[in-house]
């Protein structure tokens, strides 16, 4: 197949796409087309809607309305294996290989070759098969061997082979490189553009501008569930991309007070260490009313950090340290006595208990304290959750909705409302809008800045550069587990630019 | 800041509403037109006594299957509790000294066992399953060893009364077993540890992050759970003037089959004490109604089990598209 232009027909095409979850409509009316042979990036803040857009084109659910076409023709495919089948497939950012089967095994999983006569799997054939896929992505790695023992990286490479298994015209990869070392983001960047130079048509998912200009022939970016712009090879820089990305004005918040510097902190973190190596040393002071924030690649050890002052893991080694008094917790709740509330990081496993109602995740952690000889008070319980309802701008039926049918910006209102139930001291938001819409985005921000006003001392997690600018006057970044440096914005020429060289290790020349 | 922040969202319909609610009790009000129509001897107040008696002990085992399993548990040992506790309970009434304390040292000793298990599950991270597999069998042991592998009997029981008598036109029995069901059903709804049982079953991680002490409530619930067989223990011996080392075999999966009946989920966090009531009551009169309809055993055993997968298969379609 040769190249496609920029006047071949589109191998897939995607029309007038909305989806709705229950009153919350995520897409508005997206045109998503792809040609043979081209790298088309799709780009777009977090709940932007990219990954939405992609599940409905991999059949994970239906558009609620819109087409899309495959190859000029309707694509009707229903669940994740016929759309593979018909041609599409996608590389998602976790891994979804058995890790306790071959790679051969992996390779040909549900599509096994089975002998003529007898129809049992034929092995040789299926080791064959995988050879010959494998061959053409990296040679160095066995159809033999168990994938569990294969790196990340090669195990993407298994996962594309998979998918080629099919004769597809469409790749789909959601941030292939955000868990590959450098060099191995080159060969994988080398094996797009081979499978660009066959004529497949490769979405190319990525936060990372500097891949993006290097490997994209074309840019489409989502703005808060609508297409917000097009932009070609040639004609496309980082600028643009980002204006279009962010495409408003900020609203501007009332600027969180600074603290003095001699004052007795509210949080003190000193030499905080876990065992895995994953925090290293970490220093950070936060005073009442201060908003910090925490920048830092995938795995640089922010989560890591604030579960450790939340005594969510235990600590190897260093000092925790609340309004001057040393503290020793060794589970999460011994940390809530003490005033150190945790958002965490993963909203539907690690937060939310989805069968229960609206006002019961608001309030689990008030039923103990409110109770009278472990008999709940529901009027506490009830008085509370309606005031969180409107000081958070919840949208729900009522407190006895279930959790499940809400939003995502609505529930996570609802664990912010939980987190500032026992009125802590010391807040750690992680990832507090990850997932969340833009309305409920500035509602969120709004509060945090509202709770720091109160003299809690709060610590904003989050891999959106452009909101820790908004509200973090001081920004703390990591870098492998140690602290690379604490950003003023007071004193320091603070861009993004700035965070994301201390975050990838470059020289803190930044510092001041 | 928005004000108007409680806006209705999509309504279900009355009848959606009812049947949501009301969960497995149209299976049971089926059940008994159906038997009602067919044999004339069903429909009386002596019968319905009946039935309620034969769900009782079934009723209090599945209470405490139901909160095992509304934590994402089970309690394979409830049959083999019993057993042990109901020896205990009658060899204790046999001695002079002993006898006042027969009931409070058997509820202890289910109790203690319950806790046991329940520390093993949430301290040791061992599957439930297969830690009260091992209570199971080593129980159904202990209680054959205690009666010496005799029956034990005592004509003169003195908490006999439990089993025989009555209470106004009720049974003991059934008085004790809607008793428990009551003190159960506050404890889930309206008690600090019935909010936590749910929050464990429905989301471990979000429970010890949100700062709920796991362990101990895990604890508490197989303890209640031991307590529970215990008492079913009381019970039966109460009715039998005696037991031995084989009484409650099997009995646990009479429980599991009221609770799962009862529309409780083994994935946790999701269910209640009513349906198990209303599912140990389905077991109870398709038991008593065949009978009277003179069917074998063997079919009976047949039809149960056809009924329980079928109640429950109509339950998943109906409970499909709701959260």
């Amino acid at each position: 197949m040769i190249r496609g232009g920029e006047d071949a027909d589109p191998v897939l095409e995607m029309r007038g796409i909305t989806k709705r979850f229950g009153g919350v409509t995520v897409l508005r009316g997206v045109d998503f087309a792809v040609r043979a042979g081209e790298v088309h990036a799709l780009m777009g803040e977090n709940g932007a809607g990219k990954s939405t857009l992609m599940k409905i084109l991999g059949g994970v659910f239906p558009p609620s309305e819109g087409s899309i076409l495959l190859a000029g023709r309707p694509l009707i495919a229903r669940g994740p294996t016929e759309v593979l089948r018909a041609g599409i497939a996608l590389i998602h950012q976790e891994i979804s290989l058995v890790p306790t089967l071959t790679v051969a095994e992996n390779v040909l999983l549900g599509a096994e070759p089975r002998h003529r006569v007898f129809r049992w799997v034929d092995r040789p054939r299926m080791r064959e098969e995988a050879a010959r896929l494998l061959a053409s992505l990296d040679d160095r790695i066995s159809p033999d061997a168990l994938v569990a023992e294969l790196s990340i990286a090669e195990q993407q490479v298994v996962e594309i082979a998979r998918a080629l298994r099919h004769d597809n015209r469409v790749l789909v990869m959601d941030e292939p490189t955000a868990a590959l070392s450098e060099r191995e983001a080159e060969r994988l960047f080398a094996l797009i553009i081979r499978l660009r130079e066959q004529g497949v048509g490769i979405v190319y998912i990525s936060h990372r501008m500097t891949e993006v200009e290097r490997l994209a022939d074309r840019v489409t970016v989502l703005r808060d569930g609508e297409h917000a712009g097009e932009l070609t090879r040639g004609h496309f820089d980082r600028a643009r991309i980002v204006a279009l990305m962010v495409g408003r004005a900020i609203p501007e918040l009332s600027p969180p007070t600074v603290v003095e510097a001699d004052q007795t902190p509210r949080l003190e973190i000193r030499g905080l260490s876990d065992s895995a190596g994953r925090v290293r040393s970490v220093d950070l002071r936060v005073g009442p009313g201060e908003i910090v924030g925490l920048a830092g690649l995938m795995g640089a050890g922010r989560s890591e950090l604030a579960r450790l002052v939340a005594g969510v893991d235990r600590r190897a080694a260093g000092h925790v340290l609340i309004d001057g008094k040393e503290t020793h917790f060794a589970d999460p709740r011994a940390a809530l006595a003490s005033g150190v509330a945790y958002l965490p990081e993963d909203r539907k496993s690690q937060g939310l208990f989805l069968q229960m109602s609206a006002g019961e995740n608001m309030t689990m952690t008030l039923a103990s304290p409110s109770a009278r000889a472990g008999v709940l008070s529901p009027s506490t319980l009830r008085d509370y959750g309606e005031r969180a309802v409107t000081a958070f701008g919840i949208r729900l039926a009522g407190l006895d909705q279930s959790a499940r049918l809400l939003s995502g910006g609505n529930q996570q209102k609802l664990l912010f409302a939980r987190a500032l139930a026992l009125n802590p001291r010391v807040l750690l938001l992680d990832e507090p809008t990850r997932g969340v819409d833009v309305g409920a985005k500035q509602e969120i921000y709004r509060k945090i800045v509202e709770t720091a006003a109160t003299g809690v001392a709060v610590v904003v997690i989050s891999s959106e550069l452009p909101e820790l600018l908004l509200l973090c006057p001081r920004i703390a970044v990591l870098h492998e587990g140690r602290l690379a440096g604490v950003l003023d914005r007071a004193k320091d020429d603070v861009t993004q630019e700035t965070l994301m060289a201390l975050a990838t290790g470059h020289a803190p020349d930044v510092l001041s | 800041m928005k004000a108007p922040t409680v806006t209705p969202s999509r309504a279900p319909s009355p009848l959606r509403r009812w049947l949501q609610a009301a969960g497995i009790l149209p299976v049971l009000l089926g059940v008994i037109v159906l038997f009602a129509l067919l044999t004339p001897k069903f429909l009386t107040a002596d019968n319905a006594v009946n039935v309620a008696r034969q769900a009782s002990i079934n009723l209090v085992l599945a209470a405490g299957m139901t909160l095992v399993i509304l934590t994402r548990g089970i309690d394979l040992a409830a049959g083999s509790v019993l057993g042990m506790c109901a020896v205990i309970s009658v060899m204790l009434s046999l001695s002079a000294t002993w006898a006042p304390l027969a009931i409070p040292v058997a509820l202890l000793a289910g109790a203690a066992v319950g806790a046991g298990t329940g520390a093993v599950v949430a301290y040791g991270g061992l599957p439930p399953f297969i830690v009260t597999l091992g209570t199971y069998t080593a129980l159904r042991g202990a209680a054959y060893l205690l009666a010496d592998g005799r029956t034990v009997i005592n004509n003169d029981l003195g908490f006999a009364w439990i089993g025989n008598d009555y209470l106004g036109p009720l049974p003991w029995l059934v008085v004790i077993a809607l008793a428990v069901v009551a003190v159960v059903g506050f404890m889930l709804r309206r008690t600090v540890l019935g909010l936590h049982i749910y929050a464990v079953g429905g989301n471990p991680e979000a429970a010890r992050l949100t700062g709920i002490n796991v362990g101990l409530t895990l604890v508490a619930v197989y303890a209640i759970s031991g307590t529970l067989s215990a008492l079913g223990g009381i019970m039966s011996a109460g009715r039998l003037y005696s037991a031995n080392g084989q009484l409650g075999t099997g009995y646990e999966l009479d429980a599991i089959a009221a609770v799962i009946l009862g529309g409780t989920s083994f994935a946790g966090g999701i269910g209640g004490i009513l349906g198990t009531l209303y599912g140990a009551l389905i077991i109870a009169v398709l038991n008593n109604g065949l009978t009277l309809m003179n069917v074998s055993y063997f079919w009976q055993l047949v039809v149960k089990g056809l009924v329980i997968v079928i109640a429950v298969a109509s339950d998943r379609l109906r409970t499909r598209h709701l959260g």
